[in-house]
């Protein structure tokens, strides 16, 4: 076998080994968005209910809750960016980082001091490579996230919307995350969780519902203080599954290129194989028949 | 026939019961409290403690609820808690031991928690 001809069978082999490492990729990550879209439609009652809860206390009562009205001029606020712990997931990390920047941008043009916590490897790496400050980060269950995780991450961010801004307290909460449209489309966006919005927590219960005079046990303001923690904790869960799907999402996407574009180059190898192969082929006939009329001639030439 | 309320015992990351009953008791952190249908537009906060559900068929469902809300309006009856347990789920046994160990290390929160499983599971 010619030079030529052992390389390209090579690359041939070592291609076609990565060929099938991504296509395990693409169906693991297949099997896992099914998953984490379970996991959140199972967490959807929950959600719901709550949001519908905490519509209700905002509207049905005139109670003043620190988690629920806006500070006059807000001087420091925290942002949560949910990132993966594992790349080979395309432009998702790179998309909701650039999102969390541009967001951080805006509120320090507004004059606003900005804490970033950090959910996920990919973000931290990105953040320390810059020598940015982390306020805190969390890792490790980005694949699968648990309600425990969602409170985790929730605890330092309660208690900090919870102090005082003069204290180290902040005066809202963002965060930024992936939210999962459909099989193809992810797209990275952020939103402020606190303080709520009470007409926009509105607009997401169910339209044309008239909401009852609750009778609040024990009271509103007890009511209200449970509540909006857990409403945190479920969004906080929520966004965390929802990137979870996304991840997956995109890493199938990322795979299944992978996969398609190691097909295409087997293709184009065995084609330049096949050619050298019969280059070789050739060149050995010829080099026969070459050899062959030499030998004639000088056969021819010795017996004159 | 009595009147009816629709319940839904909701955990944080799925649905543990829902369906037609006609006496909720829960606990609120102001004592327990008995939601029949009819009941005036509610919203509490629940203790861990056990809940008792009297289904419309006559059975009775208990569960296990650490933390959560209950709400009440139009005749349907949310009960939201992070962790919900019924009762037939839980494991006696498994929760004896964490009983003993949660006694042993004091922690406080866990005992108390597994105390409320273990007097949901006897009370069925």
């Amino acid at each position: 076998m010619g030079a030529q001809l052992r390389v390209y069978k090579r690359r041939i082999r070592s291609v076609t080994a990565t060929k099938k490492i991504t296509k395990a990729m693409e169906m693991i990550a297949a099997s896992r968005v099914v998953k984490a879209q379970r996991k959140v439609a199972a967490s959807t009652p929950y959600a719901q209910e709550l949001t519908r809860a905490v519509t209700a206390v905002g509207t049905g009562s005139n109670t003043k809750h620190p988690l629920t009205t806006e500070t006059d001029n807000p001087t420091r606020a925290a942002v949560l960016l949910l990132t993966s712990d594992r790349g080979l997931a395309g432009a998702f990390n790179s998309n909701a980082i650039k999102t969390a920047e541009q967001l951080t941008e805006r509120l320090e043009r507004d004059g606003k001091q900005v804490d970033t916590y950090i959910v996920g490897r990919r973000g931290v790496a990105h953040y320390n490579f810059r020598e940015r400050t982390i306020a805190e980060s969390f890792t490790g269950f980005t694949d699968e996230p648990s309600y425990a995780d969602a409170k985790k991450v929730a605890a330092p961010l309660i208690e900090a919307i919870e102090k005082e801004t003069a204290e180290g307290g902040v005066d809202e909460l963002h965060i930024v995350f992936t939210e999962f449209v459909s099989m193809m489309t992810q797209t990275a966006l952020d939103a402020r969780l606190l303080p709520l919005r009470l007409e926009e927590v509105a607009q997401e219960a169910p339209k044309g519902e008239i909401l009852p005079l609750y009778d609040f046990e024990p009271s509103a303001e007890d009511v209200l203080d449970a509540l909006l923690p857990r409403y945190v904790e479920s969004r906080i869960y929520n966004a965390l599954l929802q990137s979870a799907a996304s991840k997956h999402a995109a890493t199938r996407r990322a795979m299944k290129s992978a996969t398609d574009n190691a097909g295409e180059l087997i293709n184009t190898l065995s084609r330049l194989a096949n050619a050298a192969r019969q280059a070789e082929i050739t060149q050995e006939i010829s080099e026969i028949v070459g050899g062959a009329s030499a030998l004639a001639d000088a056969t021819a030439g010795s017996d004159r | 026939m009595a009147a009816e309320l629709h319940v839904a015992l909701v955990a944080a990351d799925r649905e543990v019961w829902s369906g037609e009953a006609t006496l909720v008791v829960a606990r609120t952190t102001s004592g327990d409290i008995g939601v029949m249908p009819g009941h005036q537009p509610l919203l509490g906060v629940l203790e861990s403690g056990p809940v008792t559900i009297r289904t419309s068929e006559g059975g009775t469902v208990v569960a296990a609820v650490h933390g959560g809300f209950v709400s009440f309006a139009d005749n349907k009856l949310s009960l939201l808690a992070e962790i919900a347990e019924l009762s037939d789920e839980i494991d006696v046994q498994r929760t004896e031991r964490e009983l003993e160990r949660a006694k042993a290390e004091g922690d406080a929160a866990a005992e108390r928690r597994a105390d409320v499983r273990l007097r949901a599971a006897a009370a069925s």
